[in-house]
């Protein structure tokens, strides 16, 4: 597959090398890798084909760290790309450094209309400035679901999947005495049971809502429902309910599930393309929205996955190019091209509903992803649940993981190590302040 | 014994000019931006920095997080040296004897070495595995007895086995090449004289190997505590609860993963410091010890 396109590649630079004279040339660098990472090749090459006044030169970087850390470096030497994939996490250094050209910014100076206001809010907020301008383009955007296996509910005798966690606890019970020893297939992700369980409860995870207002931000996530929702989920491993299921213990949540040895399992929307393809005939799975507490009401969940950022110190003509390019892949055709070929949702309304028209979403492999749509937008966002942006993310994560994961080892209470993860999380944020010193976000 | 010189030191100059070059593009000037970086908060854009003295410093020295990944290394480095050199040793001196096969093992035995860190991590990963590994007998039995994934000692213990097993074959062919530098007339010797095997080995060719025993460990030490990262990568990812977050993997997430360029810059400072420090102490009071011949 590789080799193919690889030689497709050589191909069509070499096929192009005598028109090329008057073609402007740009790279964009992505993150995503494997058959990902080919569509988003397969983008470019559609971009190329549809016209010839620019070229563009799409790298893989095979992950969305090396994708952002191989920009930084290539940048501080002057060698970046026009465009970059970036993910969530790295968008507060990227605001921080001004070193990109707004897209909003950009689209307007080369009067390219774009309907901004039809980006879903859930979406555009995470990459927008206070002012709501949007700084990068919105591209393959996720939401955490749960999967659950439709028999194994079905023998336990549910017939809805549980919209709340209470609800959630009595299958578990319920799928456990009907004889699957894991209903649940847990991996500990910051990403789900806390970022996007906070925004579904519209609870804070820190101070200055969750960072948008400043950069003196406190974590405040040892004192909500968050707390209560880890002590919930110790008690059910303790008890059997609950298995923590990931890469390094040897089978990840999502193979414990596929292969039908567990009931449930959380993960990203842009899973389902993935277990429609590697679920073996006859495994009957749905997916269904993050439960809520009762006693909450449920608001709308956040993006997850990257955007596109156009970076700073590029010529003219490389930027109307990249315009070009975020332009072409904001047209429905491109949207349903990248939603069909992955597990990724549309990010305009426009486009999901032109999806909504053609029946999409009405038979498998792509029925169930309109839950995504359902819990992006299920509330408009609060100041609580635009986003999260705060400094030193990656890492403020890996303090949760590791606390939890002293916790679930029984080295500490969960309250205690939660307490830990803020205290020291708290510190990366300082760290983070007195580097940006005297910076705020735009 | 005789020198040669050079005459025209122009000469000479321009001779190893290419090299020092190398060395500083290399070593010198990296090296010396990571000191620079460490006494200051660092922008990953390359936005500028701030001069914040010995902060980092302070930082990292007083995080206890930061003293249980310096426990850890030197754990893991001690205790993966003491496994592959005993290991190799053993291997070699049964290499040497000649027994039955000793050729197939004296190659198979250096292949390991051709491995790449991360290949053997994935290896061990199915080794170790505690629901579907070879190891997964020992949970059959007495369930819930092993499992890296949750305890941190054992995720410990797993990491030192599978590091040292990479160092066991680099170690086997420097033991079996000192050994069979040893002249075989002093050990028929020996044997003539009625010493048994055991007791040949200890008295005649284990003090005869000391200057490559001295080698190696330093090499050993050094190497655990630097090149540990493929493994740990592959098998524990720093946990769990931090359990593995050498001194060299919290480098590389801090610093790659986490863009805290000063905080990684600080850290290397200090291994480096720790690293050169050991290897002193190596010199000045076990190299004391060796006689070369």
């Amino acid at each position: 597959m590789n080799i193919k396109i690889t030689t497709l590649a050589l191909l069509a630079t070499t096929g192009m090398a005598g028109a090329a004279a008057a073609q402007t040339s740009f790279e964009y660098w992505y993150g995503l890798s494997g058959d990902l990472g080919n569509v988003v090749q397969e983008t470019c090459n559609r971009f190329n084909a549809s016209q010839s006044e620019y070229e563009i030169v799409c790298v893989g970087q095979d992950g969305y760290e090396a994708a952002v850390q191989n920009t930084i470096a290539a940048f501080r030497a002057n060698q970046h790309p026009t465009i970059v994939q970036s993910f969530d996490a790295g968008t507060a250094d990227l605001m921080l450094s001004g070193e990109f050209y707004p897209v909003q910014q950009m689209m307007a100076d080369y009067d390219i209309e774009i309907d901004w206001s039809n980006y879903f809010p859930g979406i555009s907020n995470y990459y927008a400035a206070a002012t709501g301008e949007l700084f990068s383009m919105p591209f393959n955007s996720s939401t955490p679901v749960y999967y659950y296996n439709e028999d194994m509910l079905a023998a336990a005798g549910i017939e809805e999947a549980p919209l709340t966690w209470e609800g959630f606890a009595e299958a578990l019970v319920a799928i456990k005495d009907s004889g699957v020893d894991c209903p649940y297939a847990y991996a500990p992700s910051t990403w789900i049971d806390l970022e996007q369980f906070s925004m579904a409860h519209n609870i804070p995870v820190a101070s200055n809502d969750n960072g948008y207002a400043g950069l003196d931000s406190e974590l405040l996530f040892n004192t909500t429902q968050h707390v209560q929702h880890m002590e919930n989920i110790q008690s059910w491993i303790n008890d059997g309910y609950a298995h923590i299921r990931t890469a390094q213990s040897g089978l990840s949540a999502r193979d414990s599930f596929v292969q039908g040895e567990c009931a449930i399992f959380f993960s990203s929307i842009a899973d389902h393309n993935t277990v429609g393809k590697i679920a073996p005939e006859g495994l009957n799975w749905e997916v269904q929205m993050i439960p809520v507490y009762e006693g909450f009401e449920r608001h709308n969940t956040v993006v997850g996955g990257a955007s596109l950022w156009v970076l700073s110190g590029k010529t003219e003509e490389e930027y109307r190019g990249a315009a070009a390019y975020l332009s072409f892949l904001a047209t429905p055709e491109s949207e349903e091209f990248w939603a069909s070929n992955t597990g990724y949702i549309p990010v305009t309304q426009t486009g999901y509903d032109a999806l909504i028209d053609k029946g999409f979403y009405d038979a498998a492999p792509y029925a169930g992803r309109e839950i995504a749509i359902r819990s992006l937008t299920y509330t408009a966002p609060t100041n609580l649940t635009r986003g999260i942006r705060l400094g030193g993310f990656i890492q403020i994560r890996s303090e949760w993981t590791n606390e939890v994961g002293a916790a679930l080892a029984g080295q500490k209470t969960m309250q205690e190590a939660l307490d830990t993860a803020v205290e020291r999380g708290n510190v990366i944020l300082d760290r983070f302040a007195r580097t940006y010193a005297g910076k705020t976000f735009p | 014994m005789r020198r040669a010189y050079f005459k025209n030191n122009w000469i000479a100059a321009l001779v190893v000019a290419p090299q020092l070059l190398i060395i500083f593009v290399f070593f010198y000037w990296p090296a010396s931006q990571a000191v620079y970086w460490a006494f200051t908060l660092e922008q990953p854009w390359g936005g500028g920095n701030t001069w914040v003295g010995l902060d980092n410093f302070r930082q990292a020295l007083g995080d206890p997080v930061y003293w249980q990944s310096v426990t850890a290394s030197i754990i893991f480095a001690l205790s993966s040296t003491v496994l592959a050199m005993g290991m190799a040793l053993i291997l070699a001196l049964f290499a040497d004897r000649q027994l039955k096969g000793y050729k197939i093992f004296r190659i198979g035995l250096i292949w390991p070495y051709a491995i790449a860190a991360p290949a053997v991590g994935l290896a061990f990963r199915f080794v170790f595995n505690p629901n579907a590994g070879l190891l997964s007998f020992v949970n059959k039995a007495m369930p819930g007895l092993w499992d890296p994934t949750l305890n941190g000692n054992q995720a410990l213990i797993m990491v030192i086995v599978a590091g040292s097993w990479k160092l066991i074959s680099y170690n086997f062919i420097f033991f079996l090449a000192a050994l069979q530098s040893i002249p075989r007339s002093l050990v028929e010797a020996g044997a003539m004289d009625g010493a048994g095997v055991l007791r040949r080995m200890r008295d005649i060719q284990l003090p005869l190997l000391a200057p490559t025993f001295f080698f190696i460990l330093v090499i050993n030490i050094t190497d655990s505590f630097t090149d540990s990262f493929g493994i740990i990568d592959t098998l524990t990812g720093g946990g769990p609860a931090r359990a593995t977050d050498l001194m060299v993997y919290k480098i590389y997430s801090d610093g790659f993963r986490g863009f805290d360029y000063s905080g990684a810059a600080t850290q290397s400072i200090i291994l480096m410091v720790l690293v050169i420090a050991l290897t002193f102490v190596q010199f000045r009071y076990i190299e004391r010890r060796v006689h070369y011949t």
